[in-house]
This record gives structure tokens, C-alpha cells and sequence, in this order.
């Protein structure tokens, strides 16, 4: 497994892929508050690999829905690779979703009718890329994680490891900005762990930003960089490591 | 992403769910088909009855006695004495009062019986002038038609109808034969050619002979002078209404009949007759064409409850397409497209069933069934567009919903 391509990033050294000030999110259900994050500032910059951790309740599936821009905050401002996201329109926060970010799930999220290839197309569909073009970019992507020989195989034709390894292709084909992994591990067994996870360390070492949110020690131990979250509040930081 | 992507992805999940896709276009198609068969029976009947009425003859002018009694133009007094004379009908021939007027056949119609050796057959012997042949559009097979010499001498020639002349003589030419009418000895010297039904009566029923042969030696009686019906016919199409008008003001005044309203004859055209009739059908066509549209309805509200459905189901699949990047607006439009596609799968192959029905049908029940191109142009059309509508709301209800709802839900 070799990654060769390059991370075109288009921004200056030094500027942030997330900036998150004072971030607060409130769910709000009939006369139910829950303060889901209570002031959350966090920088990440590029080519950063950060593991954010925490119980369950501790506001890090708000906080990654926040990042994915699948969810603005209440309060505060999220700045993604420069761009204010709090004042984008839902089609704006559709194409931020579409270029910047590439999501890998715990529930892999494949399209069961689709073959892999197909799955690893959709995003650069969305972004208006021609058929062909489209065709050779999944094709890439998936020699990129190793399943160059799967491309016409469908998604219950393979093993879980494989499957996540398609979904990690289709964050990957879009070259994004952030690659954001929610449990990308929790429905893994030990050796596909194992695997996804030099994956994404190999993502890393070529220069892509990752946010991975876990609650396994040892898969955040994978991180540079790891961030705690209790009661929606950030309580550790590791600190930033270039 | 475009038209031709999101195509292929509503036509991907159309395969993945056959069985309930399946349904649903069976619905649609069954509204379709509906539709389809029940224009093409109101049709059907409508060109029947126009074709029943043309065969009465062209530019068809009747003249019945009696007044009209009834709102719908048929002859609602007929069956009250006689009122009409040869001297009505020879005042119409000339083209002096009525230019408009091609050709007259005064006409007197009674049930005869007619032998010839130990045949005995029953028919209607109409009297009346060799102008007949042509305002009644008919033309002979065999022979010739009766002469004005005939007319003139009141001769026992007679012109049979091919189903008359079959039952009495079981084959077709029989010209030269001698058949015995009320008694009387006549020579066969023509057969009519076939021509078919106007509603119950056979036009093919039938013995023609001469007026005066008539009048002077079948029926007898008080009928010697009178008529039973005049039939005109106008020189064209548009000189139907100005005939009309010169034969109601010659009669008006032959009979002294000042107010149009009391007058003791009705005037019938083909056109009045052909609205009479239309009119019922169009009625039946109207009533089963509505039944019709309400099984349609039915289906564009399968449709809905289907994508209803479908929008619940697939609704992680959204959630992941949104994350992915598809703006509301391309969610909206697979599954607009989706819709649009069940209901137009559904017109086609209820277009297929409905003209195969047509086929099929007219072995079944006696009423002829037409094809209307535009029915199934417009059904397919409207099959199409109830996908649309009944599409709108659970398409938008997937463009709406949030990401991460809908990754969320299991």
C-alpha cells in the first residue's frame, strides 16, 4: 500500500483547517435543554492527525456532526479552511460537505446496490465530474487502499475491513480538505482495526488532516494529538502537533 | 451531479425494490388502461352512430308528418295522420322554390309479405321515385334500378334489398325473377347493394317499388295521395341549412300554416340526428371516462404512499447522500424522478394494455371499440404527471430532511 498523491491543500502554512471558538450546540425538545457543548475552542492545522475522546454524552458526536457540517452551533463560530460555516445556506454547507470533507463511518455507510466502485463515485458525482473521469478517480482510490482487485464487487461481497476500506476511498476521492472518522473501528474486529487504522496512519504520513473520534484508548493512541471531551467541554488537550 | 446520473440512480432504485415498484405501476396502468377503454367505447359508439346516420345518405334532409313533441328533434308526433301529399313533394322538386334542392323522393312504407314459389318472407315495401337510389346514397349490385317510366305507368317492378332476395330466393342475383307482393305478381329488376344497420332496422330488409305502384295497387286505402316520408337531399354540405329553410317555408305555406311552431310536419337533418344520438353516448362515454380517472386518482395516490414509503425506508441513504454533498434540491429531484418514472412506466405499459384491449374487446361485446391517438397520448401524459404531483411532497420531505437525522436513525 502506497499513497503517492499529494495533499493540495490551497492554503497558506500556519492558517487553520478548523477553528472553533467558543462553540456551544443546544438541542432543544419540547421543554427539554440539553447543552450538548458548552464552549468549545479548538485550532487544528493541516496535516494534523487529532483523536478527540470521551464517554458517551460527552458531546463528541455533536462536536464531529459540527465539523462535517452536517450541523451548525447555537453560539460561536466554526471556521472551516477559512470559510465562515455558520453563515453558509444549506446548498453552501451541501458543497463544503462535498469538497472539504471526507466522512468515514462506524456503519460504513455503503450503498448496498452499488458496487465499489460506484459507492467511491458518488461524491465526485455530486460535484458535477464527467463519467469517465469519475470512473478513473474511484478506480485510484481504490488501488489507494488496497482493493484495486474489488472495484466491481459489491458491498455485501465483501469483509468488513474491506468495506470500510471503500468507505475510507470515497473520503478520499474528493482529496479533501479534513477526513473526519467517527469510530471508523467500532465495527471492526481486531485485524481489520489494525488495518484501517495504518491506513489512516499512512494517510497521515502523507500529509492529510484526519480527525478521528473514539473512545478506545488505543486507537487514540494512533493520534499525534488527542483531545478530551466530559459534559461538552473540552477537559485535555495534548496540544497541537505539527 | 446530472439528469442523466440521477436517472440512473432512480432507475437503480426502482430495481432494487421490483416487487413494490411493480405494484405501483400496476396501479397507475390499470387507471390507464381504464381510460384508454372506455374513450375508445364512447368513440367507438360515436362513430358507429355517425356511420349509421351517413348511410341514410348525404346532405339528408328528412320530412316526417306529425310536429315535434319533444325537445330532442326526432319525430315526436309520427304515427298521427298523414299530412304529407305527392303535391308537397313535386313543389319541392323544382328548382324555383327550392334551388338548394337536389333531388326529392316521396316515400310510403308498409309491411308487405312477399312469395315466390313456397317462400313467404315479410318485409318492409317502401314506394316511392327513382330519385330514391341517390338521396339514399344507395347503389345496385344486379340489374337497375326502377324507371320514371315505371313510376309513370305504375309498373310491378321491384328492387329487393340483398338480404330480402337472399331469404326468398337463397342466392343474390335474381334479376328476372317474378316475386308475388300483397299478391300481386312483380318482376325482379334490380338487388341493392348491402349497406348495413341503422340502429334496428336492416337497410338490406327490403323491397322498393315504384309510388304510384304503390299507392295504386299494394296498400290502397286513404293513402292514395299521401306519403309517409319526404327525403331531400341538399346540393352540398353547406347548403344544408338553406334547404332546410326553402322546404319548411314551401310546406308552411302549401299547408296554410302561418306560426312555424304549429306546423304538421317536422324537418330532421342528419346533423340533428347525429347530435340526438352522440349526445347519449357521450353521456356514457362522460360517466365510465369519470370512473375511469377515478381509478387514475387512486393510483397517483399509490404512487405517493409508495415514495412516502421509500423516503422512510432509504432515509440513511439520504442522510449519507447529503453528507456526501447532494444539495437538497438534487434529492428532490431523484425522487421527483422516481415518481415521475413509476407513473410513466405505468401509462406506457397501460397504454399497451388498453390498445391491446381494444383489440381484444370488440370479440367479447358487440360494440365497436376505436383507438383515440389522442387518449393515449394524453393518458400516458397525465399518468406521467400524476407521478409529478403525487411525487412533490415526499420529495421534498426527503430534500428537507436534516443530515444528521437521518444518518442517525437505524
Amino acid at each position: 500500500m502506497t499513497l503517492t498523491t499529494p495533499v493540495p491543500l490551497g492554503l497558506p502554512v500556519g492558517d487553520q483547517v478548523i477553528s472553533l471558538q467558543q462553540v456551544w450546540k443546544v438541542y432543544r425538545s419540547g421543554s427539554l435543554e440539553v447543552e450538548a457543548l458548552r464552549g468549545v475552542s479548538l485550532d487544528i492545522r493541516p496535516g494534523e492527525y487529532v483523536a478527540v475522546m470521551g464517554p458517551s454524552g460527552s458531546g463528541k458526536s455533536t462536536l464531529m456532526h459540527i465539523l462535517g457540517c452536517l450541523d451548525v452551533p447555537t453560539e460561536g463560530s466554526f471556521h472551516l479552511a477559512g470559510d465562515d460555516v455558520g453563515a453558509m445556506s444549506q446548498d453552501e454547507l451541501a458543497d463544503i460537505r462535498n469538497l472539504r470533507i471526507g466522512f468515514v463511518f462506524q456503519q460504513f455507510n455503503l450503498l448496498p446496490s452499488m458496487s465499489a466502485w460506484r459507492n467511491v463515485e458518488l461524491p465526485l458525482a455530486y460535484a458535477g465530474v464527467h463519467r469517465h473521469e469519475r470512473r478513473r478517480r474511484a478506480v485510484t482510490a481504490l488501488e489507494q487502499v488496497g482493493l484495486g482487485d474489488r472495484v466491481e464487487h459489491r458491498p455485501g461481497e465483501l469483509s468488513g475491513g474491506q468495506q470500510q476500506r471503500v468507505a475510507l476511498a470515497r473520503a478520499l476521492v474528493t482529496e479533501p480538505a479534513l477526513i473526519l472518522a467517527d469510530e471508523p473501528t467500532g465495527n471492526l474486529d481486531s485485524a481489520a482495526t489494525t488495518d484501517i487504522l495504518a491506513l489512516l496512519a499512512e494517510l497521515h504520513r502523507a500529509g492529510r488532516t484526519i480527525v478521528l473520534i473514539t473512545h478506545e484508548a488505543d486507537v487514540a493512541a494512533q493520534a499525534r494529538r488527542v483531545v478530551r471531551l466530559r459534559d461538552g467541554q473540552v477537559i485535555e488537550d495534548t496540544g497541537a502537533v505539527p | 451531479m446530472t439528469w442523466l446520473d440521477t436517472l440512473r440512480t432512480s432507475l437503480d432504485a426502482m430495481r432494487s425494490h421490483r416487487l413494490r415498484s411493480g405494484l405501483t405501476v400496476l396501479g397507475i396502468l390499470i387507471g390507464i388502461a381504464a381510460v384508454i377503454l372506455t374513450v375508445g367505447l364512447g368513440v367507438g359508439a360515436q362513430q358507429q352512430v355517425t356511420a349509421q346516420v351517413e348511410a341514410l345518405g348525404t346532405n339528408l334532409l328528412i320530412i316526417a308528418p306529425g310536429s315535434t313533441t319533444s325537445t330532442t328533434g326526432l319525430r315526436g308526433g309520427f304515427g298521427s295522420a298523414s299530412t304529407l301529399t305527392q303535391a308537397d313533394a313535386a313543389a319541392l322538386a323544382s328548382p324555383v322554390v327550392a334551388p338548394d334542392i337536389a333531388a326529392v323522393a316521396p316515400t310510403t312504407s308498409s309491411s308487405q309479405s312477399l312469395t315466390a314459389g313456397t317462400a313467404n318472407w315479410t318485409t318492409s315495401v317502401v314506394g316511392t321515385t327513382p330519385a330514391w337510389l341517390s338521396v339514399r346514397s344507395r347503389t345496385l349490385s344486379y340489374g337497375a334500378f326502377f324507371t320514371a317510366a315505371d313510376n309513370a305507368s305504375a309498373a310491378t317492378t321491384v328492387v329487393l334489398g340483398s338480404t330480402t332476395a337472399e331469404q326468398i330466393f337463397g342466392f343474390d342475383d335474381v334479376v328476372g325473377q317474378s316475386v308475388n307482393i300483397a299478391g300481386k305478381p312483380f318482376t325482379v329488376v334490380g338487388v341493392l347493394a348491402p349497406n348495413g344497420s341503422t340502429g334496428s332496422s336492416n337497410n338490406d330488409d327490403t323491397a322498393v317499388i315504384p309510388l304510384s305502384t304503390a299507392q295504386q295497387r299494394v296498400s290502397g286505402g286513404t293513402s292514395r295521395t299521401t306519403v309517409s316520408t319526404i327525403y331531400l337531399q341538399a346540393r352540398s354540405q353547406a347548403s344544408l341549412s338553406a334547404a332546410y329553410q326553402e322546404a319548411q317555408t314551401e310546406l308552411l305555406s302549401l299547408h296554410q300554416i302561418t306560426n312555424p311552431a304549429s306546423a304538421d310536419f317536422t324537418i330532421t337533418t342528419q346533423d340533428s340526428l347525429v347530435t340526438t344520438a352522440a349526445s347519449v353516448s357521450k353521456t356514457l362515454t362522460v360517466l365510465l371516462a369519470g370512473i375511469a380517472a377515478i381509478s387514475l386518482l387512486v393510483g397517483g395516490i399509490g404512487v405517493m404512499n409508495i415514495m412516502l414509503v421509500s423516503v422512510t425506508e432509504r432515509i440513511r441513504e439520504i442522510g449519507l447522500r447529503k453528507a456526501l454533498g447532494a444539495r437538497p434540491r438534487i434529492i428532490r429531484r431523484q425522487f421527483l424522478l422516481e415518481a415521475s418514472l413509476l407513473g410513466f412506466t405505468g401509462g406506457l405499459l397501460g397504454a399497451a394494455v388498453g390498445i391491446g384491449g381494444t383489440r381484444v374487446l370488440p370479440h367479447f361485446i358487440s360494440n365497436p371499440v376505436a383507438l383515440s391517438t389522442p387518449a393515449i397520448v394524453g393518458s400516458i401524459a397525465v399518468a406521467l404527471a400524476i407521478g409529478l404531483v403525487f411525487g412533490v411532497y415526499p420529495a421534498s420531505r426527503a430534500a428537507r430532511l436534516a443530515p444528521i437525522d437521518a444518518l442517525r436513525s437505524e
